[in-house]
């Protein structure tokens, strides 16, 4: 047993390879994962939680027919479970999001992409 | 010295975050100056996933450059054409450049600081590749860091380091290993490693298994 299966088990549905590995289509949805296996085991949320929070954007109304949107619902929920935590606020990510997408049009080739970037800051 | 690119300055910038890529990183930023997770743990958990991220779509590019020398040619010539016959392409724009590596030469990749990693092709780049003291020192001692990477290479063969730009992205093709005539093409992709692609590597040895 390796220490994600907790988060396997609580997440219906993740794409999987034959081997039982999570397959991740961008490097992106690996690092919501990983985050999310770090977060559980310190103990901020319960599987339960999880599970529920989840659950809840995965049969929310106009998904993708493919499932291609599987990481964006993943995404979705670990917002709102760490804005219902009051680890955070909508509005505080949302800004951020936005710092974020400013700060990568603003660096050059070459340079590593920082918050600090963001002209807006 | 006047830069003559200025009139597509508007349309096209060297870095760019789609929502979804924005996002995530915003909920990093937030968890850890929260202090609930610490960027380097998360990269460990990346890590153990780098392979299975993405189609490594690139060690069949490299398997078919050596089991067709027809193929190999055309990869030369226009690798972002070659390479997206295969079905294979990544975002708009992208234009990817095969180099081969020979008795001669052999290739490196340095620059993943940025957004411009053809992950796509490439599979996730090694959470050190990102690191910026290994640009740096892949330009200025790229034997060195091959050693360290436990690459020796043989005294005559020149090391040659590319750095991509904004638009031109590289796959290092390594040499094929020996006595691997017998391999289908399916069991050539195995031996290519990622970092065999980005020259930090060498192609496995028949046997030598994943």
């Amino acid at each position: 047993m390796n220490a994600f299966e907790p988060t396997l088990a609580a997440s219906p549905g993740l794409p999987k390879s034959h081997q039982g590995d999570p397959v991740f289509a961008e490097p992106w949805q690996a690092e919501a994962f990983a985050m999310t296996v770090r977060l559980h085991e310190k103990g901020v949320f319960s599987w339960s939680e999880w599970a529920e929070a989840l659950s809840h954007e995965l049969y929310k109304p106009g998904r993708r027919a493919d499932a291609g949107d599987y990481f964006d619902c993943w995404v979705a929920a670990l917002s709102r479970l760490v804005t219902e935590l009051s680890i955070t606020s909508q509005e505080q990510l949302n800004d951020l999001t936005q710092s974020w997408q400013r700060a990568a049009e603003a660096t050059p080739h070459g340079k590593p992409i920082l918050l600090e970037n963001d002209p807006g800051r | 010295m006047h830069d003559h690119d200025d009139h597509d300055d508007h349309d096209h910038h060297d870095n760019h975050f789609s929502e979804m890529q924005a996002r995530v990183k915003a909920l990093e930023t937030v968890l850890t100056q929260k202090g609930l997770i610490d960027p380097a743990a998360i990269d460990a958990i990346v890590d153990t996933y780098e392979t299975k991220i993405g189609p490594r779509n690139g060690a069949r590019v490299v398997a078919k450059a050596w089991a067709e020398p027809d193929f190999a040619d055309w990869l030369r010539k226009d690798a972002t054409a070659a390479i997206a016959s295969l079905g294979y392409t990544g975002r708009q724009g992208e234009h990817m450049r095969a180099v081969f590596n020979t008795a001669e030469t052999h290739n490196l990749v340095v620059c993943t600081l940025c957004s411009c990693y053809p992950w796509s092709v490439l599979g996730l780049p090694p959470v050190w590749y990102k690191a910026p003291p290994y640009r740096s020192r892949a330009v200025i001692d790229p034997r060195g860091v091959l050693d360290e990477f436990g690459v020796t290479l043989p005294q005559g063969q020149k090391i040659r380091v590319w750095d991509s730009t904004a638009e031109l992205r590289y796959i290092v093709i390594p040499e094929r290993p020996d006595g691997t005539e017998d391999l289908d093409q399916e069991a050539l992709a195995d031996l290519v490693t990622r970092d065999s692609m980005i020259g930090t590597g060498l192609a496995r040895s028949k046997g030598e298994g994943r």
